[in-house]
């Protein structure tokens, strides 16, 4: 044979071998170890990545998971769009029970609308909670409430959130919200609250976050709890779901159960509901007005 | 002779000195005064008094707390009323102790009379432990308190006591006053500190606008060795260290050092005063001297104010009433003072100055696109390109903030002064330096 | 007090500057030109000024007003400043439609397309004359011979070579004079003042300079651009003179003949197609300069310096990238 394509080919051949030597070392050097699962639960998730979990993105959720099921616990963990449904699918595939967790909304509390906080000042810069937040109290001087400057808005991925032109407040949609907490991340003062959403769409929250004692906050704001506690007092034992703490009420969303009894008792109208609360008893004041009515 | 100044960047707003004129009047004390607890920067003071106490003037009625954080001292004589929240010039709630006033009885260490002591008797030590136990903060608006800039890290020294007498600020004349004033006490103050920071030279500067006080400044200065005047171009942010350092000494501040690193200490014209006070007379910060002015008014004036007086006082002293069309209220000066929301507000020891704006000249012109004019850039002292910050802060790109060296800014608003499109370079800025911090404290913690 | 106080961030007090007061200072800045190209060639010039501003105006508000349903904002001066420089790239008897064309081209896709003002990577008015020179070359490349017929329309085109024209068909020797006394010399001070033919803003280096030192006196723009663009080409064409002056023309030659003046003053200095810092600027203006030269002695056009600016535009972001302003306090070793 000719020696020149002998030469050749052993040429070749040779590069050949050392070029699979040098793949195989880097393939060994780069190979990441992951398991086939984190991929597999990546696929069950929603994909929205929203970081609702607490962790960067979807597969970094996967991997707490898998993670958490060769431990033997996954409790704590959550996807809040995926809901009940993910978790129960994920669980399944890892061989692991899961908790049912109730469904929750993002609820805003605070409720002081253009006509209730009326502005004193004019803001003038860049439409960013946040910003506006290191300069002053805000339009209506109230220093815990709702700047109105769209930062929830728009840190929303679902468009569950939207800005109320009348109030000047944004406004949750339950069905859209993911409960993904992006917007709780986003306010500069802490107004949004990740709630359960109660049994059939009942709930009952404090609409407010002031924690001046009364008649400041009253200053600026009609619908400001003035943490009078009268709330509090009505509350049935069987729920306890009101705690007192600077100056403001708190209702804890797994307790209360709707009776509804702290909306009407509260005098500045604090509370809000997703229903229409229990009619108050009529004042003795009002029955005998009635009554000498009904004698004319 | 060509005056001196920094190089890079500066503008030149229009100065509105109005009451550069006008002599220094005290303000009578009120029924109540509201001394807030957090008037410098660090840590609030903790009140050490309580409702019913009695109080003279100079009682410590709040306690330093921390390393960065200054004392606090009744500035009037009375009963305490309470301890409890005032509103601040942002509208914010701030812990404060309130004070019914009863005569003006003084605590009898203090010195109230107007001889000129010149020499000084107190050690290096000491004079850094009276300025500390004085409550001394910087008089110049940001109120750092004054004695740790006099603690050196170890193996750090200081060649050059730097005086600012600048007061690039539009409008405010605070600092003017008390130099054409008080520029014996002014210079021991100055004297005193060169033995606190054990230095042998100082330098006032001063910008030529003040020709009156550097005159005065300069003839007195002879007899003070190792003190020297030195006049300067008209620039702004000629008051900001940085900027007053490369313009007195042609030192460059590297970034994220302090003025200590190029060896300088420097200190307001205003805290000079306060220290001769505090060491040779043993008088606490009690009270500073604050400019009210606006063009709505038919005159400003300059007062020598008590700790914790409202601003309104003020006006009530010139015999005015807030003009019909102002738009805006002012603490500080126009540049980078703060907007306050109502008179209301008591004086605090960094307040250098009340001004008025007209509705018209308190409106931002309408915002429109960069024209790219590169004039952001050019005006920058600090060399930054604020048209760019502000696009990244503008979309939370905080990495690459810092990177564009974010941190730097010293917040002078250069930039959003001289953009022809009104744009809110320094608002944006602001934000984004903010998160960079944040994120670079988070990361230092790790 | 009756009316809200306003609170915002500080700065409280805003400087003098505003984009209009930028935008109309360079079309007085421009008015010298226009008034030399008027006494040139008649009311032909001020037919085409008038009528390139006309068309970019109202192509910018019908395409605000009705395409992208924005604000308005004809009034900032910028359109009116395209609409002049792209008037003055053209020769005087230049049909209307093509001028049409080349407005449509310069706003509605070099600007409008880009976002509008300060989006656009390239000058605007530069790109109208790319396309129309590419378009009608004919029509672009005939200029009516100066003082022919000033004050009645001109009705045919009597083509007059422009110096730089001269210089590219014929060498260095058809510029006359120094090598050939046959040919007809060309005057530099005509050529300076603008008794030359060339498209309508062109001609005059002297009142671009006027121009140029009135926007410098407002601050409009800085000295960097245009001085360092002119000096680079001086240099670049001064080079090869001083090796072969019987085959180059001579540096001042390039720079007052054709477009160099009138692109280095207010075509490079454009704010919103060059760069931020100074080092940038000079960087852009420097190879602006080197390629202006280059394209005018080996380019088959006469002219190189739209295209010389055109083509730095799009470095313009590369050089922002790359070209920082000197930070204080960074790169300094102090103690
Ligand atoms: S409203 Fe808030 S919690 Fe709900 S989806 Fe939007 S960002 Fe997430
Ligand atoms: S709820 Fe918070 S983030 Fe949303 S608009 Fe109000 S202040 Fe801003
Ligand atoms: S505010 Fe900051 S970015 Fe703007 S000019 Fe001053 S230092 Fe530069
Ligand atoms: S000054 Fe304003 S318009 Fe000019 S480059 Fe800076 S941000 Fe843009």
């Amino acid at each position: 044979m000719n020696p020149v394509i002998l030469y050749s080919v052993g040429v070749l051949a040779l590069i050949a071998a050392g070029s699979a030597i040098i793949l195989f070392l880097v393939a060994k050097k780069f190979k990441v170890d992951e398991d086939p699962r984190i991929g597999e639960v990546s696929e069950i998730l929603p994909g929205a990545n929203c970081g609702g979990c607490g962790f960067p993105g979807c597969s970094g959720f996967a991997t707490a998971l898998v993670k958490g099921a060769d431990k033997g616990d996954i409790s704590g963990l959550a996807c809040p769009p995926g809901g009940n449904e993910t978790m129960t699918a994920v669980g399944e595939f890892l061989g692991m029970t899961v908790e049912e967790s109730a469904p929750t909304t993002a609820v805003v509390r605070c409720n002081g609308t253009k006509a209730k906080a009326p502005s004193k000042l004019t803001y003038e810069g860049p439409t960013k909670c946040a910003i506006a937040h290191t300069l002053f109290s805000g339009e209506n001087s109230c220093p815990h409430g709702c700047l109105g400057l769209d930062d929830c808005v728009e840190a929303c991925d679902f468009e569950a959130i939207y800005m109320d032109e009348e109030t000047g407040l944004p406004v949750v949609i339950p069905d859209k919200c993911t409960s993904c907490g992006a917007c709780v991340r986003a306010c500069p003062r802490d107004i949004i609250e990740i709630r359960p959403r109660g049994r059939k769409d009942r709930r009952v929250w404090v609409a407010c976050m002031n924690e001046e004692k009364g008649p400041i906050p009253m200053k600026n704001c009609k619908v400001t709890c003035i943490g009078c506690a009268k709330c509090f007092d009505v509350c049935p034992p069987v729920a306890n779901a009101i705690t007192m703490g600077n100056n403001l009420a708190f209702i804890d969303g797994d307790k209360c159960i709707a009776c509804g009894k702290c909306i009407v008792v509260c005098p500045t109208t604090a509370i809000l509901a997703t229903f229409e609360p229990p009619k108050p008893k009529p004042k003795p004041v009002t029955e005998e007005k009635e009554a000498s009515e009904v004698k004319k | 002779m060509k005056l001196k100044t920094f190089k890079l960047g500066g503008v030149h707003p229009p100065e509105n000195k109005m009451t550069a004129d006008i002599p220094v009047v005290p303000i009578d004390i009120p029924k109540r005064v509201s001394v807030i607890m957090s008037q410098h920067l660090g840590v609030p003071a903790v009140p050490v008094v309580d409702r019913g106490d009695k109080v003279k003037v100079g009682t410590l009625i709040g306690e330093a707390k921390g390393f960065i954080s200054a004392n606090i001292h009744s500035p009037v004589s009375g009963t305490v009323f309470k301890v409890d929240g005032v509103t601040d010039a942002t509208g914010y709630r701030k812990n404060a102790v309130i004070i019914n006033v009863e005569g003006d009885e003084w605590e009898e260490k203090i010195d109230k009379s107007d001889t000129l002591l010149k020499e000084i008797k107190l050690s290096s030590e000491e004079i850094i432990q009276r300025i500390k136990d004085s409550g001394i903060v910087g008089m110049g608006g940001a109120a750092f308190p004054t004695h740790v800039k006099y603690m050196f890290p170890e193996g750090k020294t200081a060649d050059t006591l730097v005086i600012n007498g600048v007061e690039c600020e539009p409008y405010l004349t605070s600092d003017h006053r008390v130099m054409l004033e008080r520029p014996d006490e002014i210079l021991v103050g100055v004297s005193i500190m060169m033995k606190a920071g054990k230095v042998d030279r100082a330098k006032i500067g001063i910008e030529s606008n003040k020709p009156d006080a550097i005159k005065i400044l300069s003839e007195k200065a002879e007899d003070y060795p190792g003190v020297e005047v030195v006049p300067l171009k008209v620039q702004y942010p000629q008051g900001a260290e940085k900027q007053l350092i490369k313009a007195l000494l042609n030192r460059e501040i590297p970034s994220g050092k302090l003025p200590l690193d190029v060896g300088c200490i420097v200190n307001n014209i205003g805290t000079a005063l306060a220290i001769y006070e505090a060491v040779q007379k043993n008088k606490p910060l009690i009270e500073r001297v604050v400019t009210l002015t606006g063009k709505g008014l038919k005159k400003g004036g300059n007062f020598l104010v008590r700790i914790g007086i409202p601003a309104k006082n003020l006006l009530e002293k010139l015999g005015e009433e807030i003009p019909e069309n102002t738009g805006k209220m002012i603490s500080g000066g126009p540049m980078m003072g703060k907007a306050i929301n109502h008179l209301d507000i008591p004086v605090t020891k960094g307040t250098s100055g009340i001004v008025l704006m007209s509705e018209e000249e308190s409106k931002r012109n309408k915002i429109q696109n960069c024209i790219r004019c590169s004039k952001c850039v050019s005006v920058c002292p600090m060399g930054l390109e604020p048209y760019l910050l502000e696009k990244l802060a503008e979309k939370d790109m905080f990495e690459e903030c810092e990177k564009e060296d974010i941190v730097d800014c010293i917040e002078c608003g250069s930039c959003s002064f001289t953009c022809p499109s009104s744009r809110q370079l320094l608002d944006h800025i602001r934000y984004g330096k903010q998160n960079v911090m944040r994120i670079m404290r988070e990361r230092r913690q790790q | 007090m009756s009316n809200k106080l306003i609170v915002s961030l500080s700065p409280h007090e805003k400087g003098e500057l505003s984009v209009e007061k930028v935008m109309w200072g360079v079309v007085i800045a421009l008015m010298p030109s226009f008034a030399i190209s008027v006494y040139t060639f008649g009311f032909d010039a001020i037919k085409v000024v008038l009528l390139s501003v006309v068309f970019c105006i109202g192509i910018e508000f019908l395409i605000q007003k009705f395409m992208l349903k924005s604000e308005v904002t004809i009034l900032d001066g910028s359109a009116a400043i395209t609409g002049i420089l792209l008037a003055f790239n053209v020769p005087s008897n230049i049909p209307w439609w093509q001028l049409l064309a080349g407005s449509v081209v310069a706003i509605g896709i070099s600007k409008m397309a880009f976002g509008g003002l300060g989006k656009n990577p390239f000058n605007p008015a530069l790109v109208g004359r790319a396309f129309m020179l590419a378009s009608f070359p004919v029509e672009m490349t005939t200029w009516p011979v100066p003082f022919s017929n000033i004050w009645s329309p001109a009705t045919d085109a009597i083509t007059a070579a422009t110096p730089l024209g001269r210089l590219a068909e014929g060498g260095v020797k058809a510029l006359g004079a120094m090598t050939d006394p046959a040919v007809e010399a060309v005057d530099y001070i005509d050529i300076f003042i603008g008794k030359v033919g060339g498209s309508l803003g062109e001609i005059s280096a002297a009142a671009i300079l006027i121009g140029g030192i009135y926007m410098l006196f407002k601050k409009i723009i800085t000295w960097h651009i245009p001085v360092f663009y002119l000096l680079s080409l001086a240099g670049f064409s001064g080079l090869l003179w001083i090796i072969d002056p019987s085959k180059y023309a001579d540096p001042l030659f390039h720079l007052i003949a054709g477009g160099a003046m009138l692109g280095a003053w207010f075509m490079a200095t454009d704010l919103v197609t060059s760069p931020m810092s100074v080092k940038g600027q000079i960087i852009f203006a420097v190879f602006g300069g080197l390629l202006c030269g280059a394209i005018r002695i080996y380019g088959s056009y006469p002219e190189g310096c739209s295209y010389s600016i055109l083509i730095m535009n799009a470095f313009v972001p590369l050089i922002d990238k790359y070209s920082k302003p000197k930070r204080f306090g960074k790169e300094v070793n102090y103690g």
